[in-house]
């Protein structure tokens, strides 16, 4: 019973924001004279041949890739509470090192993948843990400090790509680091699909896919099956209940922003080993806060935050077929606004909900806070040591504490 | 009951949105021009799309001039907000049967040769960019953008009463490090002793910078706060901002790509527009569909528009540099002459 309840009140709010969400757009779509279901089916219409639908689904799943990562590296921090908006500085800074590193040396194929990956984990690791020491050291809040350092790191990438790590000849247009030898690729799956029996696309499939897999799969076991996940949530859900508990929360602190940076550090690699093999000034930026959304649309949870950078990926390659099919591809970009608009106000409500139901004492139905989403600490009573929001430096994931 | 409130506070607010945007939305889509024959010209837009007074504007109207010419239809696409999906809008134009696609800006160069090269019989364009080593179906369309920006300078320093002049770049790649080094040696031709006030509204590698007419007033009031009284906007669609920030202060400014004058469509900043550097994106486009038509067209190689062919140059709307026409035009023909060579990157 608790688990069918559970698992309802998890599907809730986001059933109920999509839904939401189509019907405001559709409303939208109306009003500046689209027809939305005309507009949905050019959206689902892959193609013809079977080279042009699997073409789509490659475009998807590599734009899928970063996606996840992103929401993933936001949602370690969001659990904890702590609000990492740097992801975009972590990834940018995480990429232009390791693209020079790789360029740098040659090594035996994984080994070279291998390294590559090391440095990108790294430097984004250490970039995040600046923010973690400041605020346990100085008490700096994390939303300051990683919006400042986004834009220290965006600066000193540029300096890099320009200066010491500048690969392209002199007045090119677009300036790039060296590429990386054909060792530092990661190979693609387009071997796969035609194992799988599909048609193969020019288009390669990044194999990254897997790698985000396997970091998806250690994220959810890290978080809900060891002792440090565990810390990790209760300390979200309440800092001083934790503390009196036994948690070290400044170790923890650090140590969250050193994993959530971490997987910041990939976000940027399924595009360069997989097809740019180069960082340059035409490097996809913008990941970093697309990922605070879908974060937010998968609510924190691996399989979630999965489904959530499908769904984005979906809609963002649709634009291209809605503009050739006369339909402004401003079209995606309401659809995607109103669906975080509309997980934000689905999660509250999914959260007053299963207040509700807890302080009527017919269920113990776990509160929804602390998962990030939702933020509106303070407002009624509280039921539990878990809801006390009132404490003294706990950090609200919104930034608008007390 | 407060939700179904906020669900129609927040539709209200993103349909508020979505009509203030003509400009990349209903603009940017449909089929438009004349007979059923003449090509299928697809036209993929830069960062900013259409309706950016500027250089994509450009591109189109020189679209629009083939197709009174020639016949044919155009499909405008423009890219998402991060330009991942560049490669993705070629590739579909190519796929639905555009045939020649057009790429404007440099930023799709490192697309354009894959694409290209998946398409042989499909003939691309690529604007500000190189089709050399590319592919043998991409023709390059580059302009001396220097050089226009050398009279630019001129301009400026003949016209500036204070001395101090200044220039606001959107990024800070090289194309625009050509405008900003044609534009100071232009200056300092006029007036050694001259101060040029440079600054980029982001640096290498964060495209907003085209984009930003926020940031592109801040920086402009700044040049202006410190004493100059002309800036030249090399800044895309931020140029705007650099328009309003020379009309609260008093001073002048200097467009564009376009002539922006015409296409600022708004009288009080137009008094502002002294003149535009002009890049004949509309010409070079309208030209290389000709080509196409006639079935001339050449491959894996670059047309280069500058002063001789009128593909750069600048303009006299509204009539604030008419009397230092003669001085531009003697410029002008040293530059054509080669006694004048300008240089393309910056000096420092």
């Amino acid at each position: 019973m608790s688990v069918l309840r559970r698992t309802g009140q998890a599907l809730l709010a986001p059933l109920l924001a999509v839904a939401i969400a189509l019907v405001i757009s559709g409303v939208v779509m109306a009003a500046i004279g689209v027809d939305p279901l005309r507009a949905l089916s050019v959206m689902t219409d892959f193609g013809d041949t079977p080279s042009q639908q699997v073409t789509a689904i490659v475009v998807i799943l590599n734009r899928a890739v970063p996606l996840f990562l992103a929401g993933l590296a936001v949602a370690v921090a969001f659990r904890m509470g702590l609000f990492n908006i740097g992801v975009e500085g972590q990834y940018r800074m995480a990429t232009v090192v390791a693209a020079g590193v790789g360029a740098s040396v040659t090594l035996p194929g994984p080994l070279h993948v291998l390294l590559i990956v090391v440095v990108a984990m790294g430097v984004a690791a250490i970039w995040a843990g600046i923010v973690g020491v400041l605020k346990v050291t100085r008490g700096v809040s994390e939303v300051i400090s990683s919006i400042m350092l986004n834009f220290i790191a965006l600066g000193l990438a540029s300096f890099l790509l320009t200066g010491p790590l500048r690969g392209s000849e002199p007045g090119a247009s677009i300036v790039t680091t060296k590429e990386i030898p054909e060792s530092g690729w990661f190979p693609s799956l387009n071997g796969l699909l035609g194992a799988l029996g599909l048609a193969n696309p020019p288009r390669q499939l990044y194999g990254f896919l897997l790698v985000a897999v396997v970091v998806g799969v250690v994220v959810a076991v890290l978080l809900k099956r060891t002792r440090f996940g565990f810390d990790l949530r209760a300390t979200g859900l309440s800092a001083s209940a934790a503390s009196a508990s036994g948690v070290d929360a400044k170790r923890m602190v650090i140590t969250t922003m050193l994993i959530s940076g971490a997987v910041a550090g990939l976000i940027g690699l399924p595009d360069l080993l997989g097809s740019d093999h180069n960082y340059g000034t035409q490097f996809t930026s913008g990941l970093g806060f697309l990922g605070i959304a879908i974060a937010l649309l998968g609510r924190n949870n691996p399989v979630g935050i999965a489904v959530a950078a499908v769904l984005f990926a979906f809609l963002d390659r649709s634009s291209v077929p809605l503009q050739i099919a006369s339909i402004p591809s401003s079209v995606v970009t309401i659809i995607q606004g109103t669906i975080v608009l509309a997980v934000v106000i689905a999660n509250e409500v999914a959260r007053r909900i299963a207040r509700r139901q807890a302080e009527s004492g017919t269920a113990v139905a776990p509160p929804a806070t602390g998962d990030g989403s939702s933020g509106e600490p303070g407002t009624g009573p509280p039921t539990g040591p878990a809801q006390s929001t009132s404490t003294a430096g706990r950090t609200d994931p919104t930034g608008s504490a007390q | 009951m407060k939700l179904a409130a906020l669900a129609i506070a927040g539709s209200l607010a993103l349909a508020a949105c979505a009509s203030d945007e003509p400009a990349s939305g209903s603009g940017g889509s449909g089929s438009s021009g004349g007979s059923g024959d003449g090509p299928k010209i697809g036209l993929a837009y830069d960062t900013g799309g259409r309706g950016d007074k500027s250089f994509n504007d450009s591109a189109y109207a020189g679209v629009e001039a083939a197709i009174e010419t020639n016949g044919g239809t155009v499909q405008e696409v423009s890219p998402n907000s991060d330009a991942s999906d560049r490669a993705d809008l070629l590739t579909q134009l190519a796929d639905q049967g555009y045939n020649p696609v057009i790429a404007v800006g440099f930023a799709y160069g490192d697309v354009i040769g894959d694409v290209a090269k998946q398409y042989p019989d499909v003939d691309f364009a690529i604007v500000d960019s190189t089709g050399v080593d590319v592919a043998d179906n991409v023709t390059g369309l580059q302009f001396a953008a220097n050089q226009g920006s050398f009279l630019g300078g001129v301009a400026a320093a003949t016209k500036s009463t204070t001395g101090n002049v200044g220039f606001v770049g959107g990024v800070e790649t090289p194309l625009i490090q050509a405008f900003e080094a044609g534009y100071v040696a232009g200056a300092k031709a006029v007036n050694p002793d001259i101060t040029v006030q440079v600054q980029y509204i982001s640096p290498a590698g964060d495209f907003s910078g085209f984009n930003d007419p926020a940031r592109g007033q801040i920086v402009a009031q700044g040049m202006f706060d410190a004493g100059a009284d002309i800036v030249y906007a090399a800044a895309g669609g931020s140029g705007i901002g650099v328009f309003q920030a020379a009309a609260a202060s008093g001073g002048r400014a200097i467009g564009v790509d376009s002539d922006q004058y015409e296409t600022v469509g708004d009288a009080s900043l137009q008094a502002v527009i002294m003149t535009s550097v002009l890049k004949r994106v509309d010409n070079a486009v309208e030209a290389y569909i000709g080509t196409f038509v006639d079935g001339s067209v050449q491959g894996g190689q670059d047309v280069v528009n500058d002063l001789s062919t009128e593909g750069v140059g600048l303009s006299y709307s509204g009539g604030f540099i008419d009397d230092i026409k003669s001085t531009i035009d003697d410029y002008t023909q040293q530059i054509v002459d080669g006694e004048i060579t300008v240089p393309e990157t910056p000096t420092n």
